[in-house]
């Protein structure tokens, strides 16, 4: 196991690429759920103002 | 020819309603896939003989560049719909694939950046591939910064689409352009990847995680799409209908 | 076709008369390129030898910047006054139109700066005989730099504050053009052939005469809509 977290001596560049790797499709999931979901929160809050079209 | 189904898909409430059923069937094959392709880029795959264990970057750096090519080739693809047949759905799609590429190209820089540490001894370097990177984020950055600049948001569609095609054609140029600089200034490069061979057992998770990265991809860009579709039919009945239910 | 040449003639020929009765926004762009490139020096060293080094890469990075300066000014003032407009409702093509402003540019903007840069690289210590290649290599750089200028300035017109912008638009796409031009200009200087990175250079330029007018075109249109 300690093996593998060393990674033959390049854990220093392994590990932290696939953490940001996955750390950045994170946040996009997370971003792009909070677009749509601000979207729609808008469309709703326009329709409880204005009513229906 | 019977173009009527070209109009129905790209018609918004239909694309809507087809984009939020088609999410999950593109998310979870692809969680499955990026897990299997990281299993077998980290566990599996033999370490390579000149730089052992190093190249498994290559399991997130690659996958994440080619991303970050393929929004840009799609945005413009997207654009060019929306410019031609005055789209508005294919408008959404290209806003909806900037911020994606944009973060992806930002991935491959970093994990380029951290390879390039072992390998050449300091994590940046002229490197064609890390310099054309480096464009091209800049690219989709003037992209998003001319989109937010104008208020109008049809205007803004189009006048971005007009940029991400000029783009389109540019990257070639630029990374053409790029490699014959470097190979004047000829700074050996130590770092080897993508030659042929390069053996199954390595490959093989390297392509999953491509088809992987690809479907992910998708899926966030489905999710994007759904928002950008809302922003642009905020007046129509339709989507009254839709937010109420 | 004639009627055509004659129209490109008449839009030359108001652009050039402007801009001569108006004579310091001409010269701006050509200060700054001066006065940049009399910061390296300053900044770096007297030592020629070194100058040389830094020769192609200063007078690429300050004509670069200098038109980029000058493009700002390329559509403004007509889309302020509604020139552009009266254009695009001519009846002539608006691709045709703008072309004919992008080469009344280029010759206000491009040619001023080729023909000033034999001197600005002497003060860099660059030997004569290099001067022919280095003022070549600019004069066709910034023709395409014009025509990429175009689409640019016709993007952000109407933009508020859209300097920064044109910048941060317009200078990614120029990169082969800065690795070709600052190739040639090194070649020029070490006294080799120029024929690869020229040839190059005017490929970019022949792309950019073929496409750029269509999309700055396109753009002008949007802008006005």
């Amino acid at each position: 196991m300690s093996d593998f977290l060393s990674m033959g001596g390049y854990a220093s560049s392994v590990w932290p690429s696939v953490a940001l790797t996955f750390g950045i499709i994170a946040w996009n999931i997370v971003a792009a759920r909070r677009s749509f979901a601000a979207a729609r929160a808008e469309a709703r809050r326009r329709l409880a103002v204005e009513g229906s079209p | 020819m019977d173009w009527t189904w070209f109009h129905r898909f790209g018609s918004p409430p239909h694309l809507y309603g087809l984009a939020g059923r088609l999410t999950p069937w593109f998310a979870w094959p692809s969680a499955f896939l990026i897990a299997a392709g990281l299993y077998g880029g980290l566990v599996l795959a033999p370490a390579d003989y000149q730089q052992g264990d190093g190249f498994r970057v290559i399991y997130v750096h690659a996958p994440s560049a080619w991303l970050s090519l393929m929004a840009y080739t799609w945005m413009a693809v997207a654009a060019a719909i929306g410019l031609v047949w005055r789209m508005k759905a294919a408008h959404a799609a290209a806003a909806s694939c900037a911020p994606l590429g944009a973060w992806f190209t930002v991935a491959a820089l970093c994990t380029g950046m951290l390879w390039g540490k072992p390998m050449w001894g300091t994590y940046w370097v002229w490197d064609p591939r890390l310099t054309s990177e480096l464009v091209l984020l800049f690219l989709y950055l003037g992209y998003m910064g001319l989109r937010s600049a104008i208020e109008d948001p049809q205007r803004a569609d189009r006048a971005s689409a007009v940029l991400a095609i000029v783009g389109v054609i540019n990257v070639p140029i630029v990374r053409y352009s790029v490699e014959w600089w470097n190979s004047i200034h000829q700074a050996p490069s130590v770092m080897k990847f993508g030659k042929p061979s390069i053996s199954w057992p390595m490959l093989t998770p390297l392509l999953i995680m491509f088809v992987g990265f690809t479907l992910l991809f998708v899926a966030l860009l489905l999710v994007r799409l759904r928002g950008e579709i809302l922003r642009r039919e905020r007046h129509a009945r339709w989507v009254a209908e839709v937010v109420a239910g | 076709m004639s009627s055509a040449v004659s129209c490109a003639r008449l839009v030359i020929g108001r652009d050039l008369r402007l801009a001569f009765r108006n004579r310091t926004q001409l010269l701006h762009p050509l200060l700054f390129f001066a006065i940049v490139t009399t910061l390296f020096p300053l900044a770096l060293t007297p030592e020629p030898s070194q100058l040389r080094d830094v020769a192609p890469a200063v007078l690429w990075v300050g004509a670069l910047l200098a038109s980029l300066l000058a493009i700002e000014f390329l559509f403004r003032e007509d889309a302020q006054d509604g020139t552009l407009e009266q254009y695009a409702l001519s009846g002539r093509s608006l691709t045709w139109l703008l072309f004919a402003k992008t080469v009344s540019h280029w010759l206000l903007s491009g040619l001023p700066l080729a023909l000033m840069s034999p001197i600005v690289a002497y003060g860099l210590a660059v030997s004569p005989a290099a001067m022919p290649g280095i003022a070549a290599s600019v004069a066709l750089g910034t023709i395409a730099l014009s025509l990429l200028g175009a689409i640019s300035a016709a993007l952000t017109l109407g933009i508020r504050r859209g300097g920064a912008l044109l910048s941060l638009l317009t200078l990614p796409l120029a990169v082969p053009l800065l690795i070709f031009g600052a190739q040639a200009t090194a070649r020029a200087i070490e006294g080799a052939s120029l024929v690869a990175p020229m040839y190059f250079l005017a490929a970019c330029a022949v792309l950019g005469l073929t496409l750029a007018p269509l999309a700055a075109a396109a753009a002008v249109r949007i802008s006005l809509e």
